[in-house]
């Protein structure tokens, strides 16, 4: 059976979708190309890949408050990841995925962009008692 | 989370559906980061330039805008940051109709809801600045960690739907920087050198950002040789918000909270500690320049100019021309007066551009990039160097003196 990572908060839905994982922070004004749905931050780790669809997993909320609005525009558009799996979270990421109705979870015991391979599949459960993500 | 007799009535209806949109947004948020009940708030600030909200966001406010007028105004004094343009200057910038249309929209609809539109991320400057132990709202991260660590308010970032919900209800969810708890260092910077210009504190502060980390990281920097002026940490604060996403910090001496280092730092606790010194700021800032040896433009924004900065400009440039575009970026506030004591004059007499409500990466950087051909871009801001490389922009980290003579010398690095 594939091991579980426990985060302290979640919201949003029960999914499955492919990882994308960098040691590296997010925000969807300084890191994003929001239109052509790519990272677009030179220095970003993740700089010229596409986030659409994929479930990321990252580091720490970063940058300022934009994004609170952003991820609602975003999913207006579809051009959006399917969830944020992220070590620390700043008020601004949850503002955010309150509006957009969108799955977010965070804060775990270990390193969670060193727990989850890239590219692996993996399930996110927000609405479990202790939320949660896992490698299928 | 705990909620009283009014909040209740809210949630079930009572004040009108916006209300209640409001403050079960801020029940989930709330919930997500702990917080067990609300704590009331005086003031509201809302960050909501219409590149962040896009076509849909605006469709979102202005669903709320039409509703009847006894159910859709703030409760408190609710203000707002730049806007994404300078109605008055737009085609300088090639901003686009589209564009203005969308402002507009966004504009009539938060005037609906009686939002004041300040259009500034310096109100701490011009309109009114937090007292100590204020709990506040505020919507834009330059201004909340002004806010928290120089004046001894109380606010965390509250986004636009967060800050529109604060001003709505006339509170915000009790986690973060309401509690006393958070407000304690967690981090020593010891410097050994005192920055002089601005785009030194604002390195300054993008490697306390960088030291610290993430949001809830709160650096106290030990060993400065002079209390900063306002100016000074507005660059310092801004920079460490953007670099690290911080909210809060202290300065040794200096901040309200931080009069001694035992004031935030219990006693025998083991906090990490970073020294900085000039060779660290010198090298922050040769990271960016070394890149380019020309730009495109000059850009004095992020955050807004105070008039004091505005006539530091004005007289860098008396007796010269600018000959590549150089935009001087202020708030609505400072603008008449700039105005009224000629300084707009003397800037815009010596080629360059005076812009008020906006602020250079709020305002659809990338489109006026394409549009206008920018690439290579000097400011004296950390905290606009740190954004516009996502937007394509090779920026150069330069004293306001330095930006000049590159506007002078046809973009060409000293």
């Amino acid at each position: 059976m594939s091991k579980i990572f426990h985060a302290t908060a979640g919201m949003g839905r029960k999914l499955q979708g492919q990882a994308l994982v960098a040691k590296d922070g997010f925000s969807a004004r300084y890191d994003l190309d929001r239109i052509k749905g790519t990272f677009s931050r030179p220095e970003h780790k993740l700089a010229g890949e596409s986030y659409v669809g994929r479930v990321l997993v990252l580091d720490a909320a970063k940058g300022g408050v934009a994004t609170a609005w952003m991820l609602y525009e975003m999913q207006s558009r579809g051009v959006m990841p399917a969830a944020l799996v992220l070590n620390a979270v700043n008020p601004i990421m949850a503002q955010g995925a309150a509006l957009a109705d969108f799955t977010m979870i965070s804060g775990f015991d270990c390193d969670i962009t060193q727990a989850i391979p890239n590219g692996a599949q993996v399930e996110i459960d927000p609405s479990a008692e202790r939320p949660f993500i896992r490698v299928l | 989370m705990r909620l009283n007799d009014e909040e209740q009535a809210m949630r079930a209806g009572d004040f009108g559906p916006v209300a209640q949109w409001a403050i079960e947004h801020q029940i989930k948020v709330g919930s997500y980061l702990g917080a067990e009940d609300f704590v009331p708030v005086t003031q509201a600030h809302i960050m909501a330039d219409t590149e962040s909200l896009g076509a849909a966001g605006v469709e979102w406010l202005e669903r709320w805008a039409k509703l009847p007028e006894k159910q859709r105004r703030v409760r408190i004094p609710t203000i707002t940051d730049p806007r994404g343009t300078d109605f008055a200057a737009a085609h300088k910038l090639k901003h686009q109709p589209w564009m203005l249309d969308l402002e507009r929209r966004a504009i009539a609809a938060f005037e609906a809801l009686g939002v004041l539109m300040t259009d500034t991320c310096i109100n701490y400057q011009t309109i009114m600045a937090p007292v100590l132990r204020e709990h506040c709202a505020f919507g834009d991260t330059g201004v909340t960690i002004y806010g928290n660590s120089v004046c001894g308010a109380r606010s965390n970032f509250e986004g636009g739907p967060s800050a529109l919900s604060a001003g709505l209800t006339g509170r915000t969810p009790r986690y973060g920087y309401h509690l006393d708890r958070h407000r304690r260092a967690t981090l020593v910077v010891q410097v050994s050198w005192t920055p002089r210009e601005l785009n030194d504190w604002g390195a300054l502060g993008g490697i306390v950002g960088r030291l610290a980390g993430d949001y809830w990281q709160v650096p106290v920097v030990v060993g400065l040789d002079r209390v900063p002026g306002p100016d000074e940490m507005k660059h310092f604060g801004a920079a460490a918000a953007s670099y690290g996403s911080l909210a809060m910090f202290h300065m040794a001496g200096i901040t309200p909270e931080a009069q001694r280092l035992g004031d935030v730092v219990d006693t025998g606790a083991d906090l990490r500690t970073h020294d900085v010194g000039e060779a660290d700021v010198r090298a922050f800032q040769a990271s960016y320049v070394r890149q380019i040896d020309t730009v495109d433009l000059v850009v004095f924004s992020a955050p807004q100019l105070s008039l004091i900065e505005m006539r530091q400009v004005a007289d860098l440039l008396d007796g010269r021309r600018a000959t590549i575009p150089t935009l001087v970026i202020t708030s609505p506030q400072v603008k008449p007066d700039a105005d009224r004591m000629g300084i707009t004059k003397r800037i815009e007499g010596a080629g360059g551009t005076v812009l008020s409500g906006m602020c250079f990466y709020q305002s659809y950087a990338r489109e006026m990039a394409e549009a206008n051909g920018w690439k290579r871009l000097a400011t004296n801001s950390a905290k606009l160097t740190n954004i516009l490389g996502g937007y394509g922009y090779k920026p150069a980290l330069l004293s306001m003196e330095a930006c000049i003579t590159a506007a002078c010398a046809g973009g060409k690095l000293a």
